[in-house]
Parts: C-alpha cells; structure tokens; sequence
C-alpha cells in the first residue's frame, strides 16, 4: 500500500495500530489461555502452538502469492489472533492436523480469498471452526475430563506428543460429552432435566471453569476478565457482549420459567460453552461487526438468538460458531440501514427544526 | 450553567506549556511587508494604492469589493515598492497578488476616526465601521465579520458565543490575548452585543486555561450581560457547531446557519480587533501569532504586523533546533502545510508551527480493519470509514449518500486512525470535487438561461418585425387607398 504524504491535516496522530489492537487482544486473551493450558496439560499446549504456527505459515504464503510485503502484514499480528482464537474454540486433545487443517482454512479462505486483512466478510477462526465441526464431528466433540498440570494423572510432555500426533490417548483419560451435549442426548432420552443437572457434577464448577469444554472457553471469570480489559480499553464496546449475552440470558431465563423440564435456566446458558468467549472476543471482531452503536446491539442480540434457536431447536448443541457466521452475513446489511443520526438532522435526511420557543430558550440566566 | 456534551472527540497532547507561559513578545518592523489581496474568504481586495506611493500604518491598501469580501490596511508606514504574484501560505504554492511595503522605520499612524460614545452608534453603524477596519474571522476561518453582525438583522439573536476554546494543540496565541487583553475583550464584545441587539454572550474557554479563565472573569464581573463558561478539554470544541451543541443544546440544523437558531460565534481575537476598530479607528493590521512546535528553538506568542514573512518569524524565535519535517500555518489538527516559509502572515494566521518527524508520527499506511474507531470520534455523527472506502475509488455521490458534506475536516478520524489512512485527505478532495461539480453545474445553467433568453429574444424581436412590417403594410395600404380614393374623388 503506498504510503501519501497529505496536505491536509491532521498533522499529528496517536500512536494506535493495528499490532497495537491485536497486541491488547492477545494480552486480554493471557489469562483464559493460561487456564486453559493448566486445565487440559502439556496436550492443550502443544495443540495451541501447532494451531498458531499454521496460522503463521498459511500467512506468509498467502501474502507471498499475492505480493505483498511479509514482513509488514505478519507482524500486524491478525494472523497470530486467528489462529489463536480458533486454537481457543478446539476440543483441547484435538488431533495436530484438527489445528492445522482449521488454520489453513482460516487464513486462507476465511481471510485472504477475501482479500487479506480487514476484507473478509466472516470471522476467519468462526468459519474454520464451523468448517471443522461439519466435516469433523467426532474429533469436535470428544470432549477430554480436566486433567491439571498439578494433578496427580496428567500426561507427561511424550505421553501428550503421542496423543497429539498420534491419536493414541491412554485409557486413563476419560472423555465424554458436554454439558450442552449430555443435556440434550439425556432430553432426547426422556430423561428429566433436573436429574440430568444434578448428574453433572461439574456444574458448580462453571463459573471458575473446571469443566469439560474447548480449551479457552470453560473460565468464564477469566475470559469476562479479559473482555472487560478490552473495553475499558476502548478496543471493543459493551454493546455487542451486553446485547448477545443479554439476550441469551433473557431467552433461557424465560422459557426456564415457562418450562423447566425441558430448558436449562440462563446460569447454564451463559456459562457452558463459547456465549462467554464468542460474546467479547469472537463477535466482536473488528471486521466482521456492524460500525454503530445500535447496529452492534442489534448484532449482538441476534448472535445471541441464534445461539438460543441453534442450541434449544437445532441439530448441534452449541452454536456460537453458526451464530456468529450467520450474523457476520448480516453486517454489510445492518451497516447500511442502521446509521448514526448526522449533526443538524432529526433523521436520515430530515434537518432538525427549532421552534421559536426553544431558540429563545437558550437564554440560561441561571448564574453558577 | 448547564453544558450538553456532544459525542466524539479527541484528546491529542495538547503541547501548550512551551508557548503558554510567557507573555505576548513585539515584533521589530521587518524589512519588506507582504500584504496579499485574499486573506478572508470572499472576493479578493481591490487594489487602492500605487508603486512608489508612500502611505502611513492604518491606510488603505486594498479596498474590499462585492458583498462578501474586506479591505486590507497598511501594518505600518512605508513606500510600496512592488505590487506583484507572490506564494500565497497555502498547501498548493499557488501565487496570488500582493501589496508589498518597505517599512520607513517611523511607524506613524493615520489620522484615525477615534469614538468616545461608541454606544451611542447604531447597530449598522457599528457593523459598517468593523467592515471597514477589515476585521475577519480571526479563529482561522476568515469570513468576514461585518456580514456575520448584519445577519442579526433577519434573525433575532439571542446568544453571542465568544469563542476561546482554543483546542488546536500548540496554540495559545487566544489564551495569551485572554490573559493579557481582556478589558479589551470584554468591551469588544459588548460592542459586538450592542451591534446585533443581543440580550447577552457566553464567552466559553476550555478548562485548561485557569489563568485566562480568572482575567476574563475579572474583566466581566459587572456586566450583567456576560458571562465566562469553563467547557471541557476536547477537541474539536472550537468548533461552531459542536460549541453551540455544548452550549446551548442545539444543534445547528443541516442547511441552516447559526443565526437560524439566534446564536453568532465570534472568536475572542475578533471581539478584541472589534474594540481596536470601533474605539479608535485602528483597522485590524496587526495579530498574535504562536509560533511553537519542537522544532522552534524559541517558541513564543508575537505580536505581528500582517504581511510578515513566516522565515522572519521563525528567524526571529531563533530559528530551528531540530529538523523541521513540515511547517504549518494553523494548529496540527487543522492547520495547512506551508510549501515554503517565503509566505507571509495573513489575518486568519493563528499560530506558525514547526513540526519534527516525531511530533508528526507518519506511519505506513495499512488497511482499513472496519474497527470503528474513527466512528466513535466523529463529532458530526457521521461513518467515515464509510465515506472514505467510496471518496477513495472515486465514487462521490456515494461519500455524499453518506455525509460528505456535513463533515467538518477536524480531522479526529484521521487522528485515531490505527491503519493510518489520511481520511480527510480524501475528504477534502471529495469536497473540492463536489464543489467544482456545483461550479459546473451553475455555469452550465447559466449558458442555458442565457441561450434561453436569447431564442426568446429573437423570437420577440421577430415577432415584433412582423408586428412591424404589418403594421407597415397596413399603413402603405391605408396610404395606397387614400391615394385612391383621392384619385377618384
């Protein structure tokens, strides 16, 4: 990209980037990655590393293909977050070629088919995910028991290389369903869901993250941690993890309160699965999500839904990924009708108009 | 009082110590004075003066001509040697005429019209004498204040704004004149008052001015009819439209002017050259200009007679201490890029700013990632990542679709921008092109009401040929039938 020399101002700039903003995602993301990497042992690790070095790798292929300078669009760091996020969505004893096959597909279809950083229409790591999870449903959802790095069986660093490279996980280690997955199999069986809950005995353990799930989505605490990090950061607003987990929340609260045989209340809902994670750090990618305050809400209630309809009525048990990938297609859309009201106009096209009262209301004699 | 925050805006390091602390300097008569014909916006002066004529400070050089234009005066007295095409202080380089004076030292003044009742004048009285001392606005805008205090005629105004907000970076030329000026303001603006009939005025100043704060509220503490607000540091609070919304709680609507809804802005420079003008007779020919940035080895608030050359100024303030990567006339927000300091002051010169390659922070330009940051700045509400996505393949009527023109050019997109994408580069390229396109359009409009008239001419004038011949005809024949008649009679 050539760099102009302006004859207009500003003369001066912030020092902000891009590597900055992916930077401060990444540094937002430490803390749940961490937990994750704890949680689920040296397995988990050497996954995360396979998943971001193919991110790197399919990277600077694609810029090589397409001519532009490496060395300025790798280090802008998008490449690193995508690969990062998709690692973060991975059931954590995923097989190597789980993490390389969704990079690949990430970088270079989700993204530089499109046209390369800040072109694509979906969230690359979102669309790699759900690519995965189509092609490969069983490996995607063999959900392994935590196994801290500090308990008594944890696999060592070979022990861990052969299940990740060779599939060969010793008996030891227990794997099962979800608690999305076990509840709705149970429902199907014409269990009741208050046994099915109380059977899980990991449910208190939600909130700190202490359950089974993909490796950066069980700590809710941490991720919320990070998220808040990142608004107070002004990287991201409230409006889009308000507005999804919000409603996520009100859907569960209100048909638990209509039926609580057949749907699990919002405590479940909110914590189980990647409403968490895809809430603050996944819809809300700066490329893919509408530009203004109320198309974000507007984005974020319908991720929010979709991940409801997907996780109540459809075919999987969890649906972050398909919600998000469907309501990334609505961005262009919502951009385009739902604006910010322009200075001097009441709506789109319509200037404001004072009445004579009001102008002369602008005297305030009030003296402070 | 009750303040309505608008939305947006942008904190940039404000770097005003270096200039702010010390007092106004004066600055030596230079040896040539460059006065050019365009400082304001509207019609160029007219030329009044000769090569070779001596004239004394305060006499006309130019005189203003057509409605929206003002005269240009004589900063000091001298000879005018040459009267040529010099580089006017703007990014193009382009020429523009000049009066040019060689000082003779004595600084003698002309005989100037002093008031002692100024209130005695009448409002058009009032507006008459401030055109006449070619007072503009001294904010940087430059429109001429005398027609601004005539539109108080068709609309009631009910608030005058006088604006020392100041927000730029770097600047203090308006914070010193505060500090060291305000009587002068004050009166200025009670002039101004008593010129629109306007009940009263708000002269709003950015709370990180304290000391100009505590001198302009001395300055009005009796006087009923003004007042000081402190409004908050952010830019671009200098701003009209976004002072009015922070003021008033009005915006000013779209097409509309700030009169439309009883408010006028005046910034404090102006109401000050008011009070010069209107108490005795001094037209503006002089103003304070910072001249700051990192690369001024001392940077200071000068006292400049209009027409000063940018490279005495800055020769004056000890020249440069680091590598100058640009010089601009304005703040860094807004300012324009000088291509030469072989330019001179103009009246809507607030401040000469010297920036190194490091105060600038020019970045590699990168993609746009859609983060919506320059949409949370924006003070107009406006998606300029939007509009610059379509100014940037050439579709302007789509970057007009949203909101080209309501766009202000303060730059706060831009500012933030982490892919560093100069947006109102191509904002204002956008605006230059739609501008040209409407010049265009009444030109084309005006050929053809001039066609138009012009087939309607000559369909009168043949019909009043025929008209004509018929009327001939009749005659000849009323002739031919007497002629008969007397033959056979």
């Amino acid at each position: 990209m050539k760099n102009i020399s302006p004859i207009s101002g500003p003369h001066t700039h912030t020092s902000n980037s891009i590597n900055m903003i992916m930077l401060k995602v990444m540094f937002a993301l430490l803390p749940a990655t961490i937990f994750g990497i704890y949680l689920f042992g040296w397995p988990a690790l050497i996954l995360f590393t396979i998943t971001i070095l193919s991110a790197i790798l399919s990277e600077i292929f694609c810029l090589y293909l397409a001519g532009k300078p490496i060395k300025l669009f790798l280090f802008d760091g998008s490449a690193i977050l995508t690969g990062w996020l998709l690692a973060m969505t991975l059931p954590p004893w995923s097989p190597w070629w789980i993490g390389v096959v969704g990079s690949v597909f990430a970088i270079v279809v989700g993204k530089h088919v499109f046209g390369g950083i800040g072109q694509n229409i979906f969230n690359p790591a979102m669309l790699a995910r759900v690519v995965l999870l189509i092609s490969f449903p069983l490996e995607m959802t063999t959900w392994i028991n935590p196994y801290p790095l500090n308990s008594l069986i944890t696999p060592d660093f070979f022990e861990s290389l052969k299940i990740i490279f060779l599939s060969e996980t010793p008996v030891d280690f227990v794997s099962g369903a979800s608690i999305l997955g076990n509840i709705r199999t149970e429902l199907g069986l014409g269990h009741e869901l208050v046994n099915i809950i109380s059977a899980n005995s990991d449910h208190s353990n939600l909130v700190t993250g202490f359950i089974k799930g993909s490796m950066g989505e069980t700590s809710g605490l941490l991720i919320l941690a990070g998220g808040l990090l990142l608004i107070a950061q002004r990287i991201i607003s409230w409006h889009i993890p308000a507005a999804m987990i919000g409603t996520v929340a009100i859907l569960a609260f209100a048909f638990n309160l209509v039926n609580p045989e057949q749907y699990s209340g919002p405590w479940i809902q909110v914590f189980s699965g990647g409403v968490i994670l895809g809430a603050f750090f996944i819809a809300t990618d700066l490329v893919t999500s509408p530009n203004s305050p109320l198309g974000k809400i507007i984005f974020g209630s319908g991720c929010g839904l979709l991940v409801y309809i997907i996780r109540t009525w459809g075919g999987f048990p969890e649906g972050v990924a398909f919600a998000v990938i469907l309501m990334n297609a609505m961005t262009p859309m919502i951009d385009y009708y739902i604006r910010p009201i322009i200075y001097g106009y009441k709506t789109k096209n319509v200037p404001l108009v004072y009445d004579e009262n009001r102008i002369s209301a602008s005297i305030n004699t009030d003296k402070e | 009082m009750k303040l309505f925050r608008f939305k947006g805006g942008v904190h940039p390091e404000a770097n005003k110590i270096a200039t702010g602390c010390k007092s106004i300097t004066p600055f030596p008569i230079p040896d040539r004075l460059y006065l050019s014909v365009q400082q304001h916006i509207g019609a160029p002066a007219k030329t009044e003066v000769e090569i070779g004529q001596h004239v004394l400070k305060g006499e006309l050089l130019a005189a203003s001509q057509g409605m929206i234009s003002a005269p240009i005066h004589a900063p000091t007295s001298g000879v005018v040697v040459d009267i040529t095409e010099h580089t006017a202080p703007h990014p193009s380089g382009l020429p523009v005429r000049m009066i040019v004076i060689e000082p003779d030292g004595k600084d003698t003044w002309t005989k100037l019209d002093k008031i002692e009742q100024p209130f005695s004048l009448t409002p058009e009285e009032i507006a008459a004498r401030v055109g006449e001392a070619g007072i503009v606005g001294l904010g940087g805008a430059t429109f001429p204040s005398a027609v601004k205090l005539n539109l108080g005629k068709d609309n009631k105004i009910y608030t005058l704004i006088i604006n020392g907000g100041e927000c730029e970076p770097y600047l203090t030329c308006d914070d010193q004149l505060m500090r060291h000026r305000a009587e002068g303001i004050v009166d200025g603006i009670r002039l101004m008052l008593h010129g629109l009939q306007a009940p009263r005025a708000l002269i709003a100043i950015e709370d990180n001015k304290p000391t100009a704060i505590k001198a302009m509220q001395k300055a009005c503490e009796d006087i009923e009819s003004i007042d000081v607000v402190v409004i908050p540091n952010l830019y671009p609070m200098g701003s009209e439209k976004q002072m009015i919304h922070l003021l008033t709680g009005m915006d000013i609507p779209a097409g509309k002017r700030s009169t439309d809804i009883g408010v006028l802005v005046h910034n404090v420079g102006t109401a000050y050259a008011v009070h010069r003008a209107i108490r005795y007779g001094e037209p503006l020919v002089s103003r304070i200009v910072t001249i700051g940035g990192k690369a001024i080895r001392e940077p200071q608030n000068i006292d400049v007679p209009l027409g000063t050359l940018v490279s005495d100024l800055i020769e004056f303030c000890g020249g440069y201490k680091e590598k100058a990567e640009r010089v601009l006339m304005g703040g860094p927000m807004m300012g324009q890029a000088l291509p030469t300091t072989d330019v001179p002051i103009v009246k809507g010169s607030s401040g000469i700013i010297a920036l190194t390659a490091k105060e600038i922070e020019q970045q590699q330009m990168m993609p746009c990632i859609r983060c919506g940051s320059c949409v949370n700045v924006c003070p107009c509400g406006l998606l300029p990542l939007e509009m610059a996505n379509r100014a940037r393949k050439g579709d302007i009527e789509g970057a007009q679709e949203f909101g080209l023109m309501d766009c202000i050019s303060c730059g706060s997109c831009s500012y933030v921008c982490p892919s560093h994408i100069p947006l109102v580069q191509y904002f204002n390229y956008s605006k230059g092109i739609v501008a040209s396109q409407q010049k265009e359009k009444t030109h084309q409009n005006e050929i053809r009401l001039l066609a138009q008239q012009r087939t309607e001419r000559i369909e009168r004038e043949k019909i009043a040929k025929a008209e004509a011949a018929a009327k001939r005809k009749a005659a000849r024949e009323a002739k031919k039938a007497q002629k008969a008649r007397e033959l056979t009679s």
